[in-house]
């Protein structure tokens, strides 16, 4: 089991490495409306009126608990 | 949730206490300090106007969100939420051709419902405090760690949570790894103590209300663990393009029923009610799931952000969320459509209803909790922001949220959707940042 993770991760990182920028092409990529979560507050206004209201949370990040939400 | 009294003690200490790291920071420095100190600040606060349809749950949300920069990768994080909730709620048991009367859950009353109309509990109305506390900072030149503790409280729910995680750069910071993990430990204290999964409901004119009232109830607290585990992958893919895939694992173990909801029992599938009972749920589940979410940049400026979320877990739950959003940029200012479509399977232990003959072989669990039955939600939105500079912004997003039951098909207890709870809201956001 060990041994096919580290397989794997090997296999997705070696995949991985001819993807990418150079460091000096990374001004796209700084911009804070390019951030994988842009704007954490309506992430979790929209996380908070989900997990309220479906049988699914997270994901994206911890689904854990915090509210009796009914 | 809840019914009649807030408790906002624990709530307002924790918001004194957040709001005293944050003076105590500024207090005692110079004016030229502080203003230097005030720059490395920034801070983002929004409320959420949420109201349901047909008078049910109606919410006001505010959050304020502080960020401390000690450097470009260093961050002190400080969260304040605190919403407020009324309105009605399904209480879980089907429309009748009769009207239905049920005890109130504090066993302090009763309420009535029509004939054909659902049954909602009106007496709901809950107030919560949330706080949490993000530290995330570098660790040498390939690593980096955040950890983070948050609070919750409202009348009948207490959450304590701590969390970390650990990320690792390669490829010239190209691809990121990270683990990261969060442990909750939750109290439920329902209103009129805790109802006995499966016993029955008191009837409110019983000659036996008191005896049958405390026959349904064991204790007045329960306790419920979460830890969550997410392995994640991060890879920019171009200069304009970049993707994240994560696995999540998330365990629960303790109270999991809702100690409001309950569910009808028929002599036979559109027969005659006979009783209400609480509902139950198992008291372990254990949830996996699966996002991908790619976000890219258009020669215009304009950009997408899709995400793909598949979970299931061994209650028998499978379900599918597609989200996409289009940032449209002009000058200064930013339009945002947004479109998010969900769909889940019920649980196993899902039924609208019950029957007499399946309550006789002592069901170990059942719920007609309507969020956990069959449905697809469709969320349509939009976003507009204006910004003044580069760190001055005030946006406003409007959205419709609708879910739609499917049909029950199912030989013992079968349903028509148009019997089971649909729903739709309606949620502004005003906010800022600055």
């Amino acid at each position: 089991m060990k041994m096919w993770i580290s397989l794997m991760l090997l296999a997705v990182l070696t995949g991985c490495s001819s993807l990418g920028v150079k460091p000096w092409e990374r001004d796209l990529l700084a911009q804070p409306d390019m951030q994988l979560i842009s704007d954490p507050i309506e992430a979790s206004l929209d996380d908070h009126v989900y997990f309220s209201k479906e049988g699914s949370s997270g994901g994206r990040g911890f689904g854990g608990g915090g509210c009796g939400c009914n | 949730m809840t019914h009649d009294k807030n408790r906002l003690t624990h709530g307002a200490a924790l918001g004194s206490t957040l709001a005293a790291i944050g003076c105590s920071v500024l207090q005692g420095l110079p004016n030229q300090a502080m203003a230097g100190e005030l720059e490395k600040w920034d801070a983002d606060a929004a409320v959420l106007q949420y109201a349901e349809s047909d008078n049910r749950v109606q919410a006001t949300e505010a959050v304020v969100g502080l960020t401390r920069n000690v450097d470009s990768e260093t961050q002190l994080n400080l969260k304040l939420t605190v919403d407020t909730l009324s309105g009605a709620s399904p209480n879980g048991a089907m429309p009748d051709d009769q009207p239905q009367t049920f005890t109130r859950p504090s066993g302090n009353g009763r309420y009535t419902v029509d004939a054909n109309a659902l049954p909602l509990d009106d007496t709901f109305r809950d107030t919560r405090t949330t706080g949490a506390v993000q530290w995330s900072a570098p660790l040498g030149r390939d690593w980096t760690y955040s950890g983070g503790i948050s609070y919750s409280s409202e009348h009948d729910y207490e959450s304590r949570g701590v969390n970390a995680s650990l990320s690792r750069f390669f490829n010239q910071k190209n691809t990121t790894l990270t683990l990261a993990s969060s442990l909750s430990t939750d109290t439920v204290s329902p209103e009129g103590g805790l109802p006995v999964g499966l016993s029955a409901a008191p009837e409110w004119n019983s000659g036996s209300f008191e005896a049958d009232f405390d026959a349904s109830r064991n204790g007045s607290e329960a306790d419920k663990q979460v830890i969550d585990v997410v392995l994640g992958l991060t890879q920019i893919i171009d200069r304009r393009t970049l993707m994240q895939f994560n696995y999540s694992l998330s365990l629960s173990d303790g109270y999991m029923n809702d100690p409001y909801k309950l569910i009808s029992v028929y002599d036979e599938p559109g027969g005659t009610v006979q009783e209400y009972r609480y509902e139950a749920r198992p008291d372990t589940r254990q949830k996996h799931a699966l996002f991908w979410q790619t976000k890219h940049q258009f020669e215009s400026s304009n950009i997408i952000d899709g995400s793909y979320r598949f979970l299931f877990d061994d209650w028998g739950m499978t379900s599918h969320t597609l989200d996409l959003k289009y940032r449209w940029g002009f000058g200064n200012q930013y339009l945002e459509p947004q479109v998010r479509w969900y769909r889940q399977s019920a649980i196993d232990a899902y039924q609208p209803y019950m029957t007499s003959a399946q309550l006789a072989e002592n069901p170990d669990a059942l719920t007609a909790d309507y969020r956990l039955g069959d449905f697809d939600a469709w969320t349509l939105g939009m976003r507009y922001g204006y910004r003044f500079n580069a760190d001055t912004e005030v946006y406003t997003r409007f959205a419709a949220y609708q879910q739609n039951p499917r049909d029950f098909e199912s030989a013992s207890t079968p349903a028509n959707s148009g019997d089971l709870p649909g729903m739709t809201a309606y949620m502004l956001t005003l906010g800022v940042k600055f």
